[in-house]
């Protein structure tokens, strides 16, 4: 079923688009948000659960403490007020995965309210989204629906269920209306999903990986007819699993939308589903009327008031925040906007600053990751920040190459060791050999070799041509399979010939 | 009928901690009894003899060791509502729903009772999931109250006041949303308990209203209640409502209080729990506990909590509110009953069929109720307000204990009912519970002392104590007080003027 789509240009013409994103994260605390069970991806179904999780008649929640700071945490990060007294609610609706059929979560209610989001778009140019509320909440379990086409709960035979991602501590940051974006509206998507992920990486509060659903985005796009100021009515469309997914999903329900106005349709207030293979939407739960959840304040647990104190230490617990780290960038390590924004793109402006944060010069630390790691990335097909490589070690090759004990030539070897996880660049450097020679009766004996081999060269110098040096270094370097020291070669030489 | 089930909780652990008897012997007393006269009253859903004597024999053993009793209670039989996980039997609530489910855990009432010692003989019938004032919706059948057998034992835990009322076992434990600890205690001659909200912990408790549900003790007499109360009582981090403060001391203030002065004490008379509607019987017996408690040097006052008179409608809007949420979880996915899975239905027509078959008719009105309380539109109207009136309930509760110690009202409007006379006038079913639902509204401590017969019927009536929050020592002393003297002018304990079950039972 494909449906009619509008080309972009002209639904930007009787158009404007409005988008909402809510994007859940699952935090990476080490236990539950109320039971003490392990917060673990991947592990056998139904091996994380306990009474509390698994809603066992008489089982009640306890507030994960961890969990509550990481929320506040997003929420400062993000501008947001901090709520000096909030609760939880429960949202009440049947689904087999949902083991008391409601949810806790925050309702009316949140723990962060009222901030924004500065998004840089390819031009450097900076839009500012609102945020209006981040919230705690727990994860549902995961329903398998078996015996369909696709996986989908349509055709299929039955399910099964795993609780283990049952009560997994989630966060979900709810943007305003996101007006005024324009022909931009599907890049700003992508572009504030992708600036919210980094924040929540240097928060260190997240896998946020989309891939493994820690981070999930539903788009939520209508459109507004020129002239007029009331909005649009709005699909939600869910199944949003990568960055580039944002941007598409954006894209084609504009379309989808416009031309569905254009035929003199109406727009369904549903839930769709993006479907990656072919970059569309699907309908999927009608939402004609918004469903009855029945929030109530959840008698189970007792209120939070965060207290001043509280907030001002999480206040100073924020690590350089991205845009803080750009700002910089930009002072302190002397970048055009446009080596910033490459920097940026490449994903590379963290680990320069993590590694300049170990202890290296700003300028060697960008050289090795615009340059060399960037191609070992690309080769192997892999996003730079997932080369089996930390900064912290990078930073120590770079010492060792100010020291003197390894060369430009040692030093990529010695990352090719960190590369293929040989160990520590210090364990590589000692295995293989490979610090630099300066002990001056080895070298002594390999001028002499090269001197002797090249008889020609040594009178040019003699003549006074010491550039012609050069050449003798060269073929030491050569001998000693670079590990000598190169400067010492050269006064050796020049110092043998005169003699 | 032997002398040892006659005997207090306090008297045979002091017995068996002396060894003078065994724990074992004393068990085996009680499980014969409950063999006589449980087909009779029907206060058990569950017996595990077994179980009992052996963990009577433990008991023994550690004394036989040398090692001091876990607790002042270690060795005492008790009877637990079926609405505590027990991981060793089943709990059912009383309800179709939940028929044979084994949990995989023990609430933390469970495990202190356990830990003290305290021999754990069955669990005790209820109305499903604790919705009811007479025990008559059990999908089990009802219990029958040992005064008189065709009349209800109250409830919601009339299976705890009744084999507590019949000499089956010396102790439960009840749980009290509304009353049902109270209520029932007061319709059978017992004591009955509901500690301050947070008092004892709920976890494990399977949830009626999770802001009104208390767990507390029924006994015979009011040292026994706070005996078993100091065992169950504290703050528990699994139960985030539950508060950290040591337990009050209730022991110390029953012995305190059975020594009969309450020379200084202020106590209030509910104005709004004193007119039309009260049997005579019933008021009459108030007053003469009154009087009593101003014999034992007591000042009364006339105290009017104007807000009282909505706490019913209140509360019929916050129970079924709650509950409906709390039942949710019944849906035959993942435990108990499950109805219409042939295969071919849907997981939302299973879930559907099996919460119309396994839901008894009050449940399915409440989760109702509470369902469209609840619902956008209404949510302000109802619930909301319901909360405010809630609020005003607090603080009329508040102002009272600035100028008194102690409320009192009779604890219910009548004695015993008729089996069958209510289920089906709601209404008339849901007032028993008049003048308890105020404390569980408020969350302060209140309990039931038995007030004599009523001379237009010659069943219990009972006399509720109301304390401030965390003052539950008090309610314990004044209720002493008034046990000790009204013992001593009717010649002993009122329970032990119950009907001999064993010449019913056959």
């Amino acid at each position: 079923m494909t449906a009619a789509l509008m080309d972009y240009d002209e639904v930007l013409e009787r158009f404007e688009p409005v988008l909402g994103l809510e994007v859940h994260v699952e935090l990476s605390t080490a236990t539950k948000m109320f039971c003490g069970c392990a917060n673990v991806f991947g592990t056998p179904p139904n091996t994380q659960v306990c009474p509390t999780c698994l809603g066992l008649p008489g089982a009640l929640p306890v507030l994960n403490g961890v969990a509550v700071e990481s929320a506040m945490r997003i929420g400062l990060a993000l501008n947001c007020s901090i709520a000096p007294w909030c609760r939880f609610a429960r949202k009440n609706y049947f689904y087999p995965d949902m083991p008391k059929n409601f949810q806790t979560s925050q309702y009316d209610e949140p723990i962060a309210v009222n901030g924004s989001l500065a998004v840089e778009l390819s031009g450097g140019s900076l839009f500012t989204v609102e945020i209006e509320r981040a919230h705690m909440e727990e994860d549902t379990g995961k329903s398998l629906h078996v015996g369909g086409s696709d996986g989908r709960i349509h055709g299929a035979s039955h399910s099964l269920l795993d609780y283990n991602r049952a009560g997994v501590p989630l966060i979900e940051v709810v943007t305003k209306p996101i007006e005024g974006a324009e022909a931009r509206a599907p890049e700003i998507a992508r572009a504030y999903v992708t600036a919210l992920r980094d924040l929540l990486r240097a928060l260190n509060v997240s896998d946020v990986r989309m891939d493994q659903g820690s981070m999930r985005c539903d788009a939520n796009v209508s459109l507004m007819p020129r002239g007029s100021s009331t909005f649009g009515t709005r699909t939600e469309t869910k199944n949003v699993n990568s960055l580039r997914s944002v941007e598409r999903a954006v894209r084609y329900e504009m379309c989808r939308q416009g031309a569905v106005l254009a035929s003199g349709g109406r727009i369904v207030q549903e839930t769709r589903h993006f479907d990656e293979a072919t970059a569309s939407t699907s309908a999927g739960r009608r939402k004609e009327t918004s469903e009855d959840y029945r929030y109530f304040p959840e008698p189970d647990l007792v209120p939070i008031a965060p207290s001043d104190d509280w907030v001002a230490r999480l206040r100073t617990t924020l690590p350089e925040l991205p845009w803080q780290r750009r700002a910089r960038a930009k002072t302190e390590w002397g970048l055009s906007d446009l080596e910033l924004r490459d920097l940026v793109n490449a994903g590379a402006l963290d680990l320069i600053a993590a590694t300049v944060d170990a202890g290296a010069p700003a300028a060697e630390a960008r050289s090795w990751w615009v340059s060399y790691l960037s191609q070992q990335a690309n080769s192997r097909g892999v996003e730079l920040a997932d080369l089996p490589i930390t900064p912290a070690q990078l930073a120590r090759v770079i010492a060792l190459v100010a020291e003197g004990a390894l060369t430009n030539n040692l030093a990529r070897q010695v990352v090719d060791g960190v590369l293929a996880k040989e160990g520590e660049p210090d364990e590589i450097v000692a295995a293989h050999g490979l610090a630099v020679v300066s002990d001056d009766a080895a070298l002594t004996a390999a001028v002499e070799q090269a001197l002797a081999a090249a008889p020609d060269v040594a009178e040019k110098i003699r003549g006074g041509k010491v550039a012609a040096a050069g050449a003798i270094v060269g073929a030491v370097m050569k001998a000693t399979g670079g590990q000598a020291n190169a400067q010492r070669v050269r006064e050796l030489v020049l110092a043998l010939v005169s003699a | 009928m032997t002398r040892l089930t006659r005997c207090s909780a306090a008297e045979l652990a002091a017995r068996i901690h002396a060894q003078d008897i065994t724990a074992v012997e004393v068990t085996r007393t009680h499980l014969d009894r409950i063999a006589a006269v449980d087909p009779a009253l029907h206060a058990f859903l569950h017996l595990d003899g077994p179980a009992a004597l052996a963990a009577a024999a433990a008991v023994d053993d550690g004394l036989r060791r040398g090692d001091p009793p876990a607790s002042p209670l270690a060795g005492v039989p008790l009877a637990l509502k079926d609405v505590f996980t027990t991981v060793d039997m089943p709990t059912t609530c009383g309800s179709r729903m939940l028929q044979g489910w084994w949990p995989p855990y023990d609430a933390t009432v469970t495990r202190k009772l356990r830990a003290a010692g305290v021999v754990i003989v069955g669990k005790t019938n209820m109305d499903e999931f604790a919705m009811g004032s007479s025990t008559e919706n059990s999908a089990y059948g009802p219990t029958r109250n040992p005064w008189d057998l065709d009349r209800v034992p109250g409830g919601s835990g009339g299976g705890s006041a009744a084999a507590v009322a019949a000499f089956e076992v010396p102790l439960a434990i009840g749980t009290d949303t509304g009353g049902s600890i109270r209520q029932p205690s007061a319709v059978t001659g017992t004591v009955g308990v509901k500690p301050t909200y947070g008092g004892v912990s709920r976890y494990g408790l399977v949830a009626f209203s999770s802001s009104l549900d208390q767990g507390g003790p029924v006994a015979r007499t009011v040292l026994d209640a706070a005996l078993l109360h100091e065992v169950i009582g504290g703050y528990d981090p699994l139960d985030s409502t539950s508060i950290d403060a040591p337990v009050p001391p209730v022991v110390q203030a029953a012995r305190a209080g059975a020594t009969g002065d309450l020379t200084g004490i202020r106590v209030g008379v509910v104005s709004q729990f004193r007119g039309d509607g009260y049997q005579p019987g019933v008021r009459r017996a108030f007053e003469v506990a009154v009087s009593r408690l101003r014999e034992l040097g007591a000042d009364i006052v006339e105290v009017s909590c104007p807000s009282f008179d909505h706490a019913l409608p209140a509360y019929y809007l916050i129970a079924p509110s709650e509950c409906s949420s709390n039942l949710a979880r019944f849906d035959g996915m993942r435990y108990g009953l499950r109805v219409g899975d042939d295969g071919g239905r849907s997981a939302e027509e299973v879930m559907s069929l099996t919460r119309e078959a396994g839901f008894g008719p009050e449940v399915k009105r409440r989760i109702m109720l509470g369902t469209y309380a609840l619902s956008a539109g209404y949510y302000d109207a109802y619930y909301g307000q319901a909360q405010k009136v809630r609020t005003l309930i607090i603080r009329d509760f508040a102002a009272a204990f600035d100028q008194v110690d102690v409320l009192v009202s009779p604890t219910t409007p009548t004695t015993a009912f008729r089996i069958g006379e209510r289920v089906d006038d709601p209404m008339a079913m849901y007032l028993s519970d008049l003048c308890t639902i105020p404390a569980n509204l408020a969350g302060n401590a209140a309990l039931s002392v038995p007030a004599g017969l009523s001379d237009d019927d010659g069943l219990p009536v009972g006399l509720q104590v109301m304390a401030p929050a965390l003052a539950d020592d008090r309610a314990y002393r004044v209720a002493a007080a008034y046990e000790a003297a009204r013992d001593d002018a009717d010649g002993g304990p009122l329970v032990q003027r119950v009907p001999d079950l064993e010449v019913a039972a056959r």
